[in-house]
C-alpha cells in the first residue's frame, strides 16, 4: 500500500467572478500511484489541476506538491514536476531531436545528459529514423507518446497528464497507457485526467469531479462495489444522476 | 544563459521554417522601398500633353518647343478645335491640353497682352497641380526672356531655397516613412503572432509550467525580432543610399541608438497586442488595422498632418510612428543632434514604458 503523501490538496476553491469552477476540493495523491481525475467537460478538472502545477491561482484554499507549497515554492514545484497538455505540446516545425534538445534546455539539462537521454529516449520509441524529421509528419500517436517521453526527460516526482489520449485511436491508447505503467513502475507518480472511462480502470484511484466539487474518490474496483456496478461507466452515470 | 541560447536558437528555426514570415522579413523591405521610390512618386516625368494652336505663330511654335524640350513633357498630339478638346482629355492618355488664342504674337506685340489656357485633368488632383506649375513656370520663364530689354517699375524678386531636400526628392520623405512602417510590422506585428501562436497551439502552457519565467519566455520570444528588425533597418538605408542617394547627415550612432529605441517601443506594443488576443488571426488584424493603418495615415509618411483637420492632428499624437519619422528626417536629412530630438525621443521613451506596463498588468490578471 503506497501511504507517503505526494500531493495534498486542502478546500482549493477557485472563483471566476461570480462562477465557482472549483469548490472546496480535498484530496491526497501517494507516491508511486496512477491517480485518475475525472469529469465532464468543464465539471473544473483542468482548472484543480491547473492550480497544482503553478498556472492558476487559487482563490482560496492551498496545496503542497512534492512536499512544497505551490502558492510560495512555484519555482521548485515546476522543477519537480513534468506536464503534458491535452493539446498536443511539442513544436511542429521543430524536429524531434530539436524539440528533446530545446524541452532539455529549458529543463536545465547539461548538453551531455541532454544527449545521453535523447538517445535513449528515441531508441525507445523506435524513432531513429525520424529522429531528423520534423514533428509535423509523424501521426497523432507517435506525437503523444514522444511529448510524454519529452514531459519526463528531467526526470520528475510527478507528471500531470491533461487527457493525454484525446483523438487516438483504441491501440494506441493501450500502447499509451503501456507507457505510463512503465513509468509509474520507476516510481513515479502520474495524474491523469481523462474522460475515456475504461482509462479509469487503469488506474490505481480516481477521482471523480461534477460542478467543481468531488462526487466519489476511491480505487475503481471499490467504486464499482459501492455503486452497484461492473464497469467504471455505470459509476459515472449513476453519479451524474445524483448530481442533476 | 544557455537556457536562453537554446530558447532563441529555438525562435529562430520558427522563423526560418516558414516562408511567410521569411517573406515579411526579407521581401517587404525590399519591395516596399522600391516601390515606394519608383513607383509611388510625386514627381512627374513624360506626361503627355496636347496643344491647341489658335495662332500658329512664331511665339507660341517657340513656346511649344520649349515645353517639348523640357524633361517633364511630350507633346503627343494637335487638336484641331475646341470642340475636340473634351474627346482627347476623355481618352484619358493626355493628362493636360494647352490652348493659345488666335493672334497671339499680335496682341502680344500690341496689347503686350496674350493668353493661354491650361486645361489639366483633374481626376487625380495633384499632379494635375503639379502639371500647371510646371507649365507656368515654363511660360514665365519664357515670359523674362521677352522683358530682358523692358524695365518694370516695381518688382518683387522672391528667391526659393529648398533647405534639406533642394531636389525636392519624393523618396526621401518615403525611406524614413518605409522604415518605420516595416520596423513596426516586423516588430509589433510578428511578435504578436508568434506570442499568440504558442497560446494557440497550447506550447504557451508547457512554456509557463516549465521553470522558465514568464518574463524569460518573452524575452526569449521578442530578442529574435530585435535583431532581425536591426538587420532590416540596415537593409532599408543602405537600399535608400545606394539607390535613391538618401543621405544620412546626422551621427550615425544616435540613429542607431534611436531606431533601437523605436523597435523596443514596437516590440513593446507587439506583446500588449498578444496579451490581449488569443489567436494569430485577431493578433494580426490588431496589428493591421490598430498599428498599421495609423501608421501609414497618420503619421506624417503619405499625408501631412498640418493639414489634417484638428482631431485627427491630436490623435496622430499618440501614434509612435509620427515621432519616429520625424526623428529619423532630423537625422538623415537635417543632420541634428539629440539637443532638437530630445522631446521626441522623450516621448518614445515614455510609450515604451507604457505599453510594457501595461502588458505587464494585463499578463497578471490573465494568471489570476
Amino acid at each position: 500500500m503506497k501511504t507517503e503523501k505526494i500531493i495534498s490538496v486542502q478546500n482549493l476553491t477557485k472563483m471566476f467572478g461570480d462562477f465557482t469552477a472549483v469548490k472546496n476540493i480535498s484530496f491526497d495523491v501517494y507516491k508511486g500511484e496512477i491517480f485518475g481525475f475525472l469529469g465532464a467537460n468543464g465539471a473544473g478538472k483542468t482548472t484543480a489541476m491547473k492550480m497544482l502545477i503553478g498556472i492558476s491561482k487559487p482563490t482560496s484554499g492551498s496545496s503542497t506538491v512534492a512536499g512544497l507549497d505551490v502558492a510560495t515554492q512555484t519555482e521548485k514545484v515546476k522543477k519537480s514536476i513534468g506536464y503534458m497538455s491535452q493539446r498536443f505540446s511539442l513544436y511542429d516545425d521543430l524536429t524531434i531531436r530539436e524539440n528533446i534538445n530545446f524541452f532539455g534546455g529549458i529543463y536545465g539539462l547539461s548538453r551531455d545528459q541532454i544527449r545521453q537521454k535523447s538517445a535513449r529516449l528515441i531508441e525507445s520509441l523506435g524513432l531513429q529514423k525520424e529522429s531528423k524529421k520534423l514533428v509535423k509528419s509523424l501521426p497523432l500517436g507517435w506525437k503523444q507518446k514522444l511529448a510524454f517521453s519529452i514531459s519526463l526527460l528531467h526526470e520528475p516526482k510527478i507528471v500531470f497528464l491533461d487527457e493525454p489520449t484525446g483523438g487516438v485511436d483504441p491501440i494506441t491508447r493501450r500502447q499509451f497507457w503501456e507507457l505510463i505503467y512503465a513509468e509509474a513502475d520507476k516510481g513515479t507518480t502520474i495524474f491523469v485526467t481523462t474522460h475515456y472511462m475504461d482509462e479509469a480502470e487503469y488506474c490505481d484511484r480516481v477521482s471523480i469531479m461534477a460542478e467543481g466539487e468531488i462526487e466519489a474518490l476511491d480505487s475503481p474496483k471499490k467504486l464499482k462495489k459501492q455503486y452497484n456496478t461492473n464497469s467504471m461507466d455505470g459509476v459515472f452515470l449513476k453519479l451524474a444522476r445524483n448530481v442533476e | 544563459m544557455k537556457r536562453f541560447i537554446g530558447f532563441v536558437r529555438k525562435e529562430f528555426f520558427h522563423i526560418f521554417r516558414d516562408k511567410r514570415s521569411m517573406f515579411i522579413l526579407f521581401g517587404m523591405p525590399i519591395v516596399q522601398i522600391l516601390l515606394f521610390g519608383f513607383a509611388i512618386t510625386n514627381e512627374i516625368n513624360n506626361v503627355e500633353i496636347a496643344i491647341l494652336d489658335n495662332s500658329k505663330d512664331n511665339e507660341t511654335r517657340k513656346i511649344i518647343q520649349k515645353i517639348n524640350a523640357s524633361p517633364y513633357f511630350n507633346i503627343e498630339t494637335e487638336v484641331l478645335s475646341e470642340k475636340h478638346i473634351e474627346t482627347v482629355l476623355k481618352k484619358g492618355k493626355v493628362k493636360a491640353i494647352l490652348v493659345f488664342e488666335s493672334n497671339f504674337a499680335e496682341k502680344l506685340e500690341i496689347k503686350k497682352l496674350a493668353n493661354v489656357q491650361i486645361i489639366t485633368d483633374a481626376t487625380d488632383p495633384n499632379t494635375a497641380n503639379t502639371i500647371s506649375n510646371y507649365v507656368q513656370s515654363i511660360l514665365q520663364n519664357h515670359q523674362q526672356l521677352l522683358n530682358k530689354n523692358a524695365r518694370i517699375p516695381y518688382q518683387i524678386s522672391v528667391q526659393t531655397q529648398l533647405q534639406y531636400n533642394p531636389e525636392l526628392k519624393g523618396v526621401f520623405n518615403f525611406v524614413p516613412g518605409v522604415m518605420t512602417v516595416i520596423l513596426m510590422l516586423v516588430s509589433a506585428m510578428m511578435t504578436s503572432i508568434s506570442i499568440t501562436r504558442e497560446k494557440e497551439l497550447g506550447t504557451m502552457e508547457i512554456l509557463l509550467v516549465s521553470p522558465l519565467k514568464p518574463f524569460q519566455v518573452i524575452i526569449g520570444k521578442v530578442f529574435p525580432y530585435i535583431f532581425l528588425s536591426i538587420i532590416n533597418a540596415l537593409v532599408i538605408l543602405v537600399l535608400g543610399f545606394l539607390v535613391f542617394e538618401m543621405p544620412i547627415e546626422g551621427s550615425y550612432l544616435l540613429l542607431a541608438f534611436e531606431t533601437i529605441l523605436f523597435i523596443v517601443t514596437a516590440l513593446s506594443l507587439g506583446i500588449l497586442i498578444s496579451t490581449i488576443s488569443q489567436t494569430q488571426q485577431t493578433a494580426m488584424m490588431i496589428s493591421l488595422m490598430g498599428l498599421m493603418l495609423p501608421v501609414i495615415l497618420l503619421s506624417e509618411f503619405i499625408f501631412p498632418i498640418s493639414s489634417m483637420p484638428l482631431p485627427l492632428q491630436y490623435i496622430s499624437n499618440i501614434i509612435p510612428a509620427k515621432w519616429f519619422i520625424v526623428i529619423l528626417k532630423g537625422i538623415m536629412l537635417k543632420g541634428v543632434g539629440l539637443q532638437f530630438l530630445w522631446k521626441e525621443t522623450l516621448i518614445l521613451l515614455g510609450m515604451t514604458v507604457f505599453f510594457i506596463v501595461l502588458s505587464v498588468k494585463k499578463y497578471k490578471i490573465r494568471l489570476e
